[in-house]
């Protein structure tokens, strides 16, 4: 008995050795994220960084090349029927799970029939919406057997919508579309995502996931491409303070930081030259306007003027030191499935003292008299919005309107919109989950929860429905294209910045391209030493 | 040495005062006069309390006023805008007024010619007027109004500790800071020696089942989740500097309850205690002329270091969004937008560093020359 | 005094009790709860998650289930790391935790009591004035600066220490956070060692050691620095406590997976049981090292009694 402690030891370093033997071989990549996934079930996850993992470890009908293109994934090839309603799948013959199991049209229904099950209480349900029956599903109206998904044979899966969803594959490169292992998640329940149990279909599988620490995954053998993959090992470690990551970056313990510390962007840029990486990105930062019944603010000549007094570029240029864009329209350029010349605000070239001149006319029509009106700015604490926020007071004293700084707790903030809180402005931000301009138009449409200030307008209403019901893309854009000139004229929400992505890349990583929707898998990755 | 009062001609002999008998704070008071750190340091703490109270009205730029055109400004003596960006400046202005013209810089006005086909407009003159760098434009325009002289005087603005993030001078912004981290420093102090004091000395002079009572209150205190004290407080009374305030005042007594107790639990079984309380005196006579005094060391000790950590969790608070409101600030929150700004715009971190060290500094002298004059053994 | 330990460990149990009922309440009354996140969710979704988390019964069925749980030492479910029971959770960050707060805290005492007694036997000298100009540097200088420019300095520039992450196996991880978290508790420590030596040498019985002529050190030790600890271990019961339970900003800024991080992330995320498996955790560290102070202060004073 009491060896076995020294020949453990023993063991153990033994193991080590190999350990280390086996480590110098291969290639790891280290990757920063904004912060640790809620949960490796991606029915349950919502956020940017959570696909950013599971992407690595799922692959889904679809995917996103380095370019941010939807390409082939499990799927090799699909039919589109005539009315745009049903789409057929062609599941490719090597696509195995990581215990090598074949990854079957079956493992697919299972996942989407799972996600919109009630009991599931998927956060993300809403998205597949566009299934044929999938709401009713997610109510509970009916079961999920009746949801428009179809196993033909083992490689064709077909799904049936409830309308032409001209971005329906788009959509399908959302985690929630990701398949599952069924045998795995019966067996093992809301234990599945743990180490050693989990059973993915992707480029990864997973090795350990320690809270706060990293998640760290290596090449999964049955991948079906598995010999093109370059990056054998990921570890994915959450930096919820970007400057650290920065840090670790330039100690090269990190190769590649999904997002910068903001305040440091003229050391950066000086410093780091081509591993600074500023793209477009497809999201947008706005100003919901509501203010109580009665209130100058419900006067869309108030809001108008408001708008027009709001110098976008110094906010982005010296707040955001160009990490953000300025803004001139809701639905951010560059967005697919839209016109050629979206609508935006006339002014972005006009120069700011004619603006005001305007804003002030504008004012006087709607009777404000200069310094009769006083409006809250609220915002949640960081602070990058504070100093947005504190920008834009100062912007409003120039029309003689007095605005009042309220900082505010995080989750209390978002709390508040949603429940519908009294407020006058506040700061919202939206980033798209697939680029289409609905997925942004309809956060203004009568009852949707995402409509904080409440806003309602028949005539938007009826053109998004409309747009909903037309298959002929450029109709569909056009018929949005109005709807967004109404958003625009009636500024219920005014668009201040959009979005770009940025990251830092170390000279190593190859194949890391600029993209819109801001999706880097490892799998197009490799590392150069 | 300067333990030793030194005798001069204009001062009379300290014997007589010995003679009549000084009460205890006389006593200390004469002896932290002598105390050349500590006084320097009091009138340190007088200068800063006063920089608080009358800084703001005082400095030449509000604490709210941005400059859109100098932001993240470095600290300087040499006043702003720099020669180099004048004419580059005035140009761009020019070009938004839609006039043309080669500007000239002398003796700190510009000066353009510009003609043009159509009168001109003497509205123009607004652009420089709302220029941070331009002050007193004017058109000096020849009879026909077609041509004339545009000139104006380049503004000379002093940002000594530089301006922050949008453009806001940072040396106002640290009176404006100093005011509100030295009234939290103040209340969080009158709030532990007020109730800490007490509370401890209370606790540890009853001993037994009291102080077991008592203590365990404390540990509750102690282990309630702060931050959602105070959410819960803003939520039901609104977003208030009050409400800080008495969020920090509450939870830094704590501290000075236990330390207080410590010491009384050993000061209760020294004999002059029992002298005491064989000749009758009260609990409460005792507590206050025995106890009480006694303990003042370490009191004072360790209000010098409840200062600092008063102030630094007020920076926590309003980094979750629950300290003061903008366009308010305070040292800690300034200090820690600074760590955030530390590569690249320094001094944002290096002032406002350099202010709060300045004030614990005089702090800590003050108050171990507090403690060396108030110490009965050093007479 | 076994007695009075064995009294004070009972009056541990209503202690946690009422720091339990008190906590579960409160957090409940602020607003927002687990799954108000800035991109908001669909109401019908909304339900069925409090519907799976047991969010959707009345206030008190909860806490009775929840104080059910906690009884069989299970602290439930996290809302924000749903992969990880709460218990999970403390299983591998108290560790990390209590190790750089176990190395931190002994560095800080062991440094703090030698500077803050030589600072003493040498008051008013040139020295003292260094240790005490230093210290006061040590707590003016908060973590959220130090922490970034240790992991610059030592970490980007000279590249001698990691900048950051974490390894249980490998010390070299370690250095940063443990000279982090000591430093200002050195200062404190120094200071509040310094004031009590000074009161501690004046006092009658150190006099008379003197006077009986037995060696400076010896006096010093034996009994200057026995009583002058008393108030320093008041203070350290607390900041012990503080220090196992881990420092949010230290385990942010350097990302080290300890539980410092779980009481912010679990307050601002709304997490009910990662907050409430939190202050379970502080209060009991809270009561067992303010009853190791007491118990401490009979060793260190023979004249506190507790009967």
């Amino acid at each position: 008995m009491t060896r076995l402690p020294l020949r453990t030891g023993a063991c153990l370093l033994a193991m080590i050795v190999a350990g280390a033997g086996a480590a110098a071989a291969q290639v790891t990549l280290v990757r920063g994220n904004d912060t640790d996934p809620a949960t490796l079930d991606h029915h349950l996850t919502s956020t940017v960084a959570e696909s950013r993992i599971l992407n690595d470890l799922y692959e889904g009908l679809v995917v996103q090349d380095a370019r941010g293109e939807v390409v082939p994934g499990v799927a090799e090839s699909w039919e589109i029927s005539e009315d745009g309603l049903t789409y057929s799948f062609k599941l490719r013959d090597d696509a195995k799970w990581s215990n090598g199991d074949p990854v079957v049209a079956g493992d697919f229904v299972f996942a989407l029939r799972r996600i919109v099950t009630p009991a599931t209480a998927a956060v993300y349900a809403n998205i597949l919406y566009p299934i044929l029956n999938a709401e009713a599903v997610a109510s509970g109206q009916m079961t999920p057997e009746e949801l428009g998904v179809e196993a033909v044979d083992d490689h064709t899966l077909q799904i049936t919508l409830n309308a032409p969803t001209p971005y329906f594959l788009e959509l399908l490169t959302h985690q929630s579309s990701l398949p599952l292992h069924p045998a795995t998640v019966e067996a093992e329940g809301a234990n599945f995502t743990r180490p050693g149990v989990m059973v993915t279909n992707g480029a990864y599988k997973l090795v350990s996931f320690v809270p706060n620490d990293r998640i760290v995954m290596e090449k999964n053998e049955h991948f079906h491409g598995a010999q093109d993959i370059a990056v054998d090992r990921v570890e994915w470690v959450p930096f919820e303070d970007r400057s650290a990551c920065l840090r670790r970056f330039e100690a090269q313990e990190v190769q590649i930081c999904t997002d910068v510390p903001a305040e440091q962007m003229s050391y950066m840029r000086q410093n780091l030259g081509e591993k600074l990486r500023i793209a477009p990105y497809l999201g947008t930062y706005y100003l919901p306007v509501k203010g109580a019944d009665g209130s100058p603010l419900k006067d869309k000549r108030v809001r108008q003027a408001i708008s027009l007094v709001l110098d976008r570029d110094f906010i982005a240029e010296q707040v955001w030191q160009e990490t953000m864009l300025s803004g001139y329209s809701i639905v951010p350029p560059g967005i697919s499935n839209y016109v050629e010349t979206p609508p935006s605000l006339d002014y972005a070239e006009e120069d700011l003292l004619d603006r005001e001149d305007r804003a002030k006319a504008l004012l006087e029509e709607a009777g404000v008299a200069e310094g009769s009106l006083t409006v809250q700015l609220s915002y949640n604490s960081s602070e990058n919005h504070r100093n947005t926020m504190t920008a834009i007071a100062d912007m409003l004293k120039n029309i003689g309107i007095n605005a009042t700084l309220n900082e505010m707790e995080g989750t209390n903030y978002f709390n508040y919109l949603k429940e519908g809180g009294a407020f006058d402005i506040v700061r919202a931000g939206w980033i798209g989950d697939y680029s289409d301009p609905q997925n942004f138009l309809f956060l203004f449409e009568g009852g949707v929860p995402f409509n904080y200030p409440r806003w309602e307008n028949a005539d938007y209403d009826a053109l998004m429905d409309r747009a909903a019901q037309t298959q002929d893309l450029d109709a569909r854009a056009q018929i949005m294209a109005e709807a967004e000139t109404i958003l625009l004229d009636e500024v219920p929400a005014i668009p201040l910045l959009t979005y770009s992505s940025r990251a830092l890349v170390s000279d190593r990583v190859q194949g890391y391209e600029d993209n819109l929707p801001d999706v880097h898998q490892t799998r197009w990755l490799s590392l150069s030493q | 040495m300067t333990e030793m009062p030194i005798p001069t001609p204009g001062t009379p002999a300290p014997a007589p005062d010995a003679l009549v008998g000084r009460s205890l704070w006389q006593d200390a008071w004469i002896r932290l006069r002598k105390n050349r750190a500590a006084v320097a340091s009091a009138l340190v703490l007088i200068f800063l309390g006063l920089v608080g109270i009358f800084g703001p009205m005082l400095s030449p730029h509000d604490y709210t006023r941005v400059y859109p055109q100098f932001v993240r400004a470095p600290a300087s003596l040499e006043p702003y805008p720099r020669a180099d960006v004048v004419i580059p400046n005035f140009e761009r202005t020019m070009a938004r007024a839609r006039v043309e013209g080669t500007p000239v810089l002398e003796n700190g006005t510009v000066s353009v010619e510009i003609a043009d086909d159509e009168p001109i407009d003497e509205r123009i003159l607004r652009y420089f007027q709302r220029s941070d760098l331009f002050i007193n434009p004017r058109l000096d325009l020849a009879p026909d109004g077609l041509s004339g002289t545009l000139s104006a005087d380049v503004e000379q603005l002093y940002f000594l500790f530089g301006t922050d993030a949008v453009g806001r001078d940072l040396m106002s912004r640290i009176f404006i800071g100093v005011r509100i981290s030295l009234a939290i420093g103040l209340l969080a102090s009158a709030m532990a020696l007020l109730l800490g004091v007490t509370y401890g000395a209370i606790s540890g002079y009853l001993g037994g089942r009291v102080d077991n009572v008592m203590m365990r209150i404390v540990d509750i205190l102690y282990s309630l989740p702060f931050i959602f004290f105070v959410i819960l407080l803003v939520v039901f009374f609104g977003r208030n500097i009050v409400i800080i305030f008495i969020a920090i005042g509450a939870t830094e007594w704590l501290d000075m309850a236990r330390i207080v107790r410590g010491q009384t639990l050993s000061l209760k079984r020294q004999e002059f205690v029992q002298a005491a309380e064989a000749l009758g005196a009260t609990r409460a006579g005792i507590l206050i002329r025995h106890i009480v005094p006694n303990t003042l060391g370490p009191v004072i000790v360790f209000v010098t270091l409840l200062v600092p950590k008063a102030i630094l969790l007020e920076s926590l608070l309003s980094f979750l969004g629950l300290g003061v409101q903008e366009p308010l600030t305070s040292l800690g929150l300034l200090i820690s937008e600074g760590a955030a700004n530390m590569r690249g715009a320094p001094w944002l971190l290096i002032w406002p560093a350099l202010t709060l060290t300045a004030i614990l500094f005089a702090l800590n002298f003050l108050g171990d020359g507090l403690r060396d004059s108030l110490d009965p053994k050093d007479r | 005094m076994l007695r009075y330990t064995l009294r004070r460990l009972a009056s541990a149990v209503p202690t946690v009790f009422i720091i339990v009922t008190l906590t579960f309440f409160m957090i409940r009354l602020a607003p927002g709860g687990p799954f108000d996140l800035e991109r908001p969710l669909d109401p019908l979704i909304m339900e069925n998650l409090k519907r799976a988390y047991n969010l959707d019964g009345s206030l008190w069925s909860q806490y009775l289930t929840y104080m059910g749980n906690l009884l069989r030492g299970d602290l439930g479910p996290s809302f924000t790391k749903r992969d990880f029971s709460v218990n999970d959770l403390f299983a591998s960050g108290l560790p990390v935790s209590m190790l750089l707060g176990g190395l931190a805290i002994s560095l800080a005492v062991l440094i703090g009591t030698v500077l803050g007694a030589i600072a003493a036997l040498r008051q008013n000298s040139w020295l003292d004035y260094t240790i005490v100009g230093l210290a006061t540097f040590g707590i003016t200088t908060p973590n959220f600066v130090v922490a970034p420019l240790l992991s610059l300095f030592f970490g980007v520039i000279l590249r001698w220490l990691p900048a950051g992450g974490w390894s249980a196996s490998d010390p070299a991880y370690w250095v940063l956070p443990v000279v982090t978290l000591a430093l200002p508790q050195v200062a404190v420590i120094a200071r509040l060692v310094r004031g009590a030596t000074i009161e501690a040498l004046r006092s009658n019985h150190v006099r008379t050691a003197r006077a009986y002529g037995l060696p400076a050190r010896t006096v010093v030790v034996k009994h200057a620095l026995r009583a002058a600890m008393l108030p320093a271990v008041s203070y350290l019961g607390p900041t012990a406590a503080g220090l196992l339970t881990g420092s949010v900003v230290v385990e942010t800024i350097f990302g080290l997976p300890g539980i410092g991080r779980y009481f912010v992330q679990g307050a601002l995320g709304r997490d009910y049981t990662l907050v409430m498996g939190t202050v379970v955790v502080i209060a009991l560290f809270i009561l067992l090292f303010n009853l190791i102070v007491d118990l401490l202060y009979t060793l260190l004073d023979p004249r506190v009694r507790y009967d």
